[in-house]
Protein backbone atom coordinates (compact mmCIF):
# COMPACT_ATOMS: atom_id res chain seq x y z
CA UNK A 1 0.00 0.00 0.00
CA UNK A 2 2.07 3.22 -1.21
CA UNK A 3 1.26 6.54 0.40
CA UNK A 4 0.00 9.69 -0.87
CA UNK A 5 3.16 10.88 -1.91
CA UNK A 6 4.43 7.98 -3.12
CA UNK A 7 1.54 7.50 -5.78
CA UNK A 8 2.06 11.25 -5.97
CA UNK A 9 5.97 11.15 -7.10
CA UNK A 10 4.93 8.15 -9.16
CA UNK A 11 2.53 9.56 -11.98
CA UNK A 12 5.58 12.61 -11.92
CA UNK A 13 8.47 10.15 -12.49
CA UNK A 14 6.13 7.62 -15.10
CA UNK A 15 3.59 9.88 -17.16
CA UNK A 16 5.05 11.80 -20.02
CA UNK A 17 3.04 14.81 -19.12
CA UNK A 18 1.96 15.00 -16.00
CA UNK A 19 -0.93 18.27 -15.14
CA UNK A 20 -2.09 18.55 -11.08
CA UNK A 21 -5.45 20.61 -11.70
CA UNK A 22 -8.41 21.73 -9.94
CA UNK A 23 -11.08 19.68 -11.80
CA UNK A 24 -10.65 17.04 -14.44
CA UNK A 25 -9.98 17.90 -18.40
CA UNK A 26 -13.87 16.93 -18.36
CA UNK A 27 -14.83 19.67 -16.02
CA UNK A 28 -12.14 22.45 -15.18
CA UNK A 29 -12.80 24.07 -12.18
CA UNK A 30 -10.25 26.88 -12.21
CA UNK A 31 -9.45 29.21 -14.82
CA UNK A 32 -5.43 28.87 -14.30
CA UNK A 33 -6.25 25.06 -14.26
CA UNK A 34 -7.71 25.25 -17.96
CA UNK A 35 -4.51 27.38 -19.09
CA UNK A 36 -2.47 25.13 -18.77
CA UNK A 37 -4.56 22.59 -20.28
CA UNK A 38 -5.45 24.21 -23.36
CA UNK A 39 -1.47 25.28 -23.45
CA UNK A 40 -0.39 21.71 -23.61
CA UNK A 41 -3.38 20.10 -25.75
CA UNK A 42 -3.20 22.86 -28.18
CA UNK A 43 1.33 21.70 -28.35
CA UNK A 44 0.35 18.61 -28.50
CA UNK A 45 1.03 17.15 -24.99
CA UNK A 46 0.00 13.71 -23.92
CA UNK A 47 -1.53 14.32 -20.46
CA UNK A 48 -2.16 12.61 -17.56
CA UNK A 49 -4.35 14.79 -15.48
CA UNK A 50 -5.25 14.53 -11.52
CA UNK A 51 -7.85 16.30 -10.00
CA UNK A 52 -5.93 17.85 -6.63
CA UNK A 53 -10.02 19.02 -5.37
CA UNK A 54 -10.47 15.91 -3.84
CA UNK A 55 -8.58 16.00 -0.72
CA UNK A 56 -6.53 18.42 0.24
CA UNK A 57 -3.96 16.58 1.56
CA UNK A 58 -2.88 16.28 -2.35
CA UNK A 59 -2.05 19.74 -2.76
CA UNK A 60 -0.35 20.09 0.39
CA UNK A 61 1.71 17.07 -0.17
CA UNK A 62 2.42 17.93 -4.02
CA UNK A 63 3.46 21.53 -3.03
CA UNK A 64 5.81 19.65 -0.25
CA UNK A 65 7.62 17.61 -2.84
CA UNK A 66 7.74 20.23 -5.41
CA UNK A 67 8.58 23.63 -3.12
CA UNK A 68 5.81 24.97 -5.67
CA UNK A 69 2.97 26.75 -3.62
CA UNK A 70 0.38 26.81 -6.51
CA UNK A 71 -2.04 25.03 -8.60
CA UNK A 72 -1.63 23.81 -11.64
CA UNK A 73 1.41 22.03 -11.79
CA UNK A 74 3.26 20.95 -15.11
CA UNK A 75 5.96 18.09 -15.33
CA UNK A 76 7.42 16.54 -18.53
CA UNK A 77 9.39 13.84 -17.74
CA UNK A 78 9.48 14.10 -14.31
CA UNK A 79 10.53 17.99 -14.34
CA UNK A 80 8.27 20.58 -13.01
CA UNK A 81 8.05 23.04 -15.91
CA UNK A 82 5.99 25.30 -14.04
CA UNK A 83 2.00 26.60 -13.70
CA UNK A 84 -0.26 28.33 -15.71
CA UNK A 85 2.08 31.60 -16.46
CA UNK A 86 5.41 29.67 -17.66
CA UNK A 87 3.38 26.77 -19.24
CA UNK A 88 1.10 29.13 -21.43
CA UNK A 89 4.26 31.61 -21.97
CA UNK A 90 6.27 28.39 -23.23
CA UNK A 91 3.69 27.49 -25.30
CA UNK A 92 3.45 31.48 -26.87
CA UNK A 93 7.12 31.28 -27.62
CA UNK A 94 7.17 27.32 -29.33
CA UNK A 95 9.23 26.44 -26.48
CA UNK A 96 6.58 24.10 -25.05
CA UNK A 97 6.32 21.86 -28.62
CA UNK A 98 9.99 21.86 -29.03
CA UNK A 99 10.70 20.69 -25.53
CA UNK A 100 7.74 17.84 -26.21
CA UNK A 101 9.30 16.65 -29.77
CA UNK A 102 13.05 16.74 -28.13
CA UNK A 103 11.75 14.38 -25.05
CA UNK A 104 8.56 12.48 -25.86
CA UNK A 105 9.59 12.68 -29.68
CA UNK A 106 7.67 14.31 -32.58
CA UNK A 107 5.12 11.62 -33.53
CA UNK A 108 4.07 11.27 -29.96
CA UNK A 109 0.40 9.77 -29.20
CA UNK A 110 -1.63 12.42 -27.18
CA UNK A 111 -4.29 10.79 -25.33
CA UNK A 112 -5.38 12.99 -22.42
CA UNK A 113 -6.14 10.48 -19.41
CA UNK A 114 -6.85 11.26 -15.46
CA UNK A 115 -5.46 9.38 -13.17
CA UNK A 116 -7.28 8.99 -9.32
CA UNK A 117 -5.14 8.36 -6.71
CA UNK A 118 -6.07 6.17 -3.63
CA UNK A 119 -6.53 8.51 -0.73
CA UNK A 120 -7.58 6.08 2.51
CA UNK B 1 -4.89 41.35 1.45
CA UNK B 2 -4.23 45.00 0.38
CA UNK B 3 -2.26 45.06 -3.72
CA UNK B 4 0.51 47.28 -1.45
CA UNK B 5 1.45 44.80 1.58
CA UNK B 6 2.07 42.40 -1.76
CA UNK B 7 3.97 45.30 -3.02
CA UNK B 8 5.90 46.19 -0.32
CA UNK B 9 6.83 41.95 -0.11
CA UNK B 10 7.90 42.53 -3.51
CA UNK B 11 9.66 45.53 -3.40
CA UNK B 12 11.76 44.36 -0.20
CA UNK B 13 12.37 40.94 -2.10
CA UNK B 14 13.96 42.57 -5.20
CA UNK B 15 15.37 46.01 -4.08
CA UNK B 16 17.28 46.70 -7.58
CA UNK B 17 14.00 45.93 -9.24
CA UNK B 18 13.10 48.18 -12.76
CA UNK B 19 9.62 47.37 -11.70
CA UNK B 20 7.47 46.29 -9.42
CA UNK B 21 3.13 45.89 -10.21
CA UNK B 22 0.63 44.13 -8.35
CA UNK B 23 -2.71 44.27 -9.95
CA UNK B 24 -5.74 43.29 -7.86
CA UNK B 25 -7.76 41.06 -10.87
CA UNK B 26 -10.77 40.81 -8.98
CA UNK B 27 -10.53 43.99 -6.48
CA UNK B 28 -11.34 41.24 -3.43
CA UNK B 29 -8.01 41.65 -2.22
CA UNK B 30 -6.81 37.24 -3.27
CA UNK B 31 -6.65 37.20 -6.73
CA UNK B 32 -3.26 39.08 -8.17
CA UNK B 33 -1.57 39.55 -10.90
CA UNK B 34 2.10 41.10 -10.05
CA UNK B 35 4.84 41.58 -12.58
CA UNK B 36 8.60 41.99 -11.49
CA UNK B 37 10.79 43.36 -14.17
CA UNK B 38 14.19 42.96 -12.89
CA UNK B 39 17.88 41.99 -14.17
CA UNK B 40 18.65 39.88 -11.36
CA UNK B 41 16.51 37.61 -13.36
CA UNK B 42 19.14 37.36 -16.47
CA UNK B 43 19.28 34.42 -17.66
CA UNK B 44 17.71 32.52 -15.32
CA UNK B 45 15.24 29.92 -16.31
CA UNK B 46 11.76 31.24 -16.07
CA UNK B 47 10.62 27.93 -13.86
CA UNK B 48 13.82 29.60 -11.33
CA UNK B 49 12.37 33.50 -11.56
CA UNK B 50 8.64 32.24 -10.59
CA UNK B 51 10.32 30.29 -7.73
CA UNK B 52 11.72 33.32 -6.31
CA UNK B 53 8.53 35.51 -6.51
CA UNK B 54 6.40 32.78 -5.08
CA UNK B 55 9.79 32.56 -2.57
CA UNK B 56 8.88 36.49 -1.68
CA UNK B 57 5.28 36.05 -1.45
CA UNK B 58 5.63 32.60 0.66
CA UNK B 59 3.64 33.74 3.78
CA UNK B 60 0.51 34.94 2.15
CA UNK B 61 0.59 31.82 -0.50
CA UNK B 62 1.17 29.60 2.82
CA UNK B 63 -2.13 31.20 4.56
CA UNK B 64 -4.38 31.40 1.78
CA UNK B 65 -4.80 34.86 1.44
CA UNK B 66 -3.73 34.91 -1.95
CA UNK B 67 -5.98 32.51 -3.31
CA UNK B 68 -5.02 32.89 -7.19
CA UNK B 69 -1.46 34.47 -8.41
CA UNK B 70 0.03 34.85 -11.94
CA UNK B 71 3.01 36.58 -12.32
CA UNK B 72 4.90 37.77 -15.00
CA UNK B 73 8.77 38.12 -14.64
CA UNK B 74 10.85 39.78 -17.28
CA UNK B 75 14.99 40.67 -17.10
CA UNK B 76 15.48 44.13 -17.04
CA UNK B 77 17.18 45.83 -20.20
Amino acid sequence: MSTLREQIQDVIDNEPVALFMKGTPQLVMCGNSDRALRALLDAGAPIAAVDILPDPRIRQELSELSGWPTIPQVYVKGELIGGADITEELHASGELRRKLDGTLGVDREQKVTTVALRLS
Amino acid sequence: MASETIRALLERAFPEAAEVDVVDRTGTGDHFHVTVVSRRFGELPLIDQHRLVNAALAAPLGDGTIHELRITTRGAA
